[in-house]
């Protein structure tokens, strides 16, 4: 007689599907049974950046955050795909914004996920660059995620010059730059 | 403004799943690792491999497990001329629905049969198994046709 088999780490009652009579079957007998299947998933992508987002990533490799300005409502996009979304004409002048900011969004993570080697919890954010006019997603650190609050000013950590790359990557995190905070008035668009 | 390279580069988008089986499916890869192929019989008596959980005609939970053979017929096929990565095998093969003896349904998996022409509906294909085996569908590494 062979035990039944338990699959699920669900509580009582939660489990719904059908108990089999394992019983029956000699080689199920005694051996341990296959609780879950590894099923991974991929795709394989060639990405092309296009010419604005092109221009972007080659100044990032040289520790500058460049954006695009539209010429109609003159808003800066960071990094820009090459047209003004409300417009609709291309964004063409080349703007340099600092690499210092405000916090306009975060969220505090608190699950950990393949690929990130942080502490949890930590704060993500959306950071309005000094200059541009939309937020870069980043990371705060060097500080406690308690302390990440809308209108606080930060400033970019890059890796060390000879580590950069043509990757947003090149900024590690955004750190407090001990600045007062940020005025509302100058991100009220964007909370 | 300056001409500008327009970059690209490779990007790997993967989702590193692990799934629970359930009762029946566990049964199914529990007995594959042991090397034995299981179907699960049906409200009408006929038996479905692999096997499933539920009736599909009448929704019924279904929980006699049914032992079959090693071998079977090919009911349809598709030949395969530029394996991919993470197929089955790495060069040309058929994907090919198989009606395992004693199963009155097919199961998908991949014959080697070397060359297109040696593919037939109905022929007799019997299970090359994994040298390693952990429950898992490739415990079966492949099909192969069965030696006349």
């Amino acid at each position: 007689m062979t035990e039944p088999i338990e699959v699920s780490a669900m509580p009582d009652g939660l489990w719904s599907q059908p108990a089999v009579d394992t019983a029956a079957i000699d080689v199920l007998g005694g051996v341990e049974p296959v609780r879950s299947i590894r099923t991974p998933a991929s795709l394989t992508y060639r990405y092309t950046p296009g010419l604005s987002q092109s221009r972007f990533l080659n100044a990032m490799a040289e520790g500058k955050i460049l954006g695009e300005r539209c010429p109609q409502c003159g808003k800066v996009y960071v990094p820009s795909r090459g047209a003004c979304p409300v417009d609709g004409v291309p964004t063409t002048e080349p703007v340099e914004v600092a690499d210092r900011g405000t916090v306009v969004s975060y969220c505090i993570v608190n699950v950990e996920f393949t690929g990130r080697g942080f502490d949890i919890p930590y704060a993500s954010a959306l950071v309005l660059p000094d200059g541009g006019d939309i937020p870069l997603f980043g990371l705060i650190q060097e500080t406690s995620h308690e302390d990440v609050h809308v209108g606080m000013r930060v400033e970019a950590k890059w890796k060390p010059p000879e580590e950069w790359e043509k990757s947003l990557e090149n900024i590690e995190w955004w750190r407090p730059s001990g600045e007062p905070d940020a005025d509302p008035e100058t991100y009220r668009e964007l909370v | 403004m300056r001409e500008t390279e327009v970059l690209s580069a490779p990007l790997l988008v993967e989702y590193p799943f692990t799934r629970t089986v359930g009762p029946v499916q566990s049964a199914f890869f529990t007995a594959l690792r042991e090397g034995v192929v299981l179907g699960v019989r049906a409200t009408d008596g006929s038996v479905v491999c692999p096997p499933v959980e539920y009736d599909s005609f009448t929704s019924e939970s279904l929980s006699e497990l049914v032992e079959l053979g090693d071998a079977g017929v090919v009911t349809t096929w598709a030949w395969v001329t530029e394996p991919r990565d993470d197929q089955p095998l790495d060069h040309p093969f058929a994907w090919a629905l198989i009606r395992i003896d004693g199963a009155d349904t097919g199961m998908l998996h991949a014959v080697d049969a070397g060359d297109e022409s040696a593919m037939a509906t109905g022929m007799r294909v019997r299970i090359r198994w994994a040298d390693d085996r952990e429950g898992s569908i490739t415990d079966i590494a492949c099909f192969e046709p069965e030696a006349t």
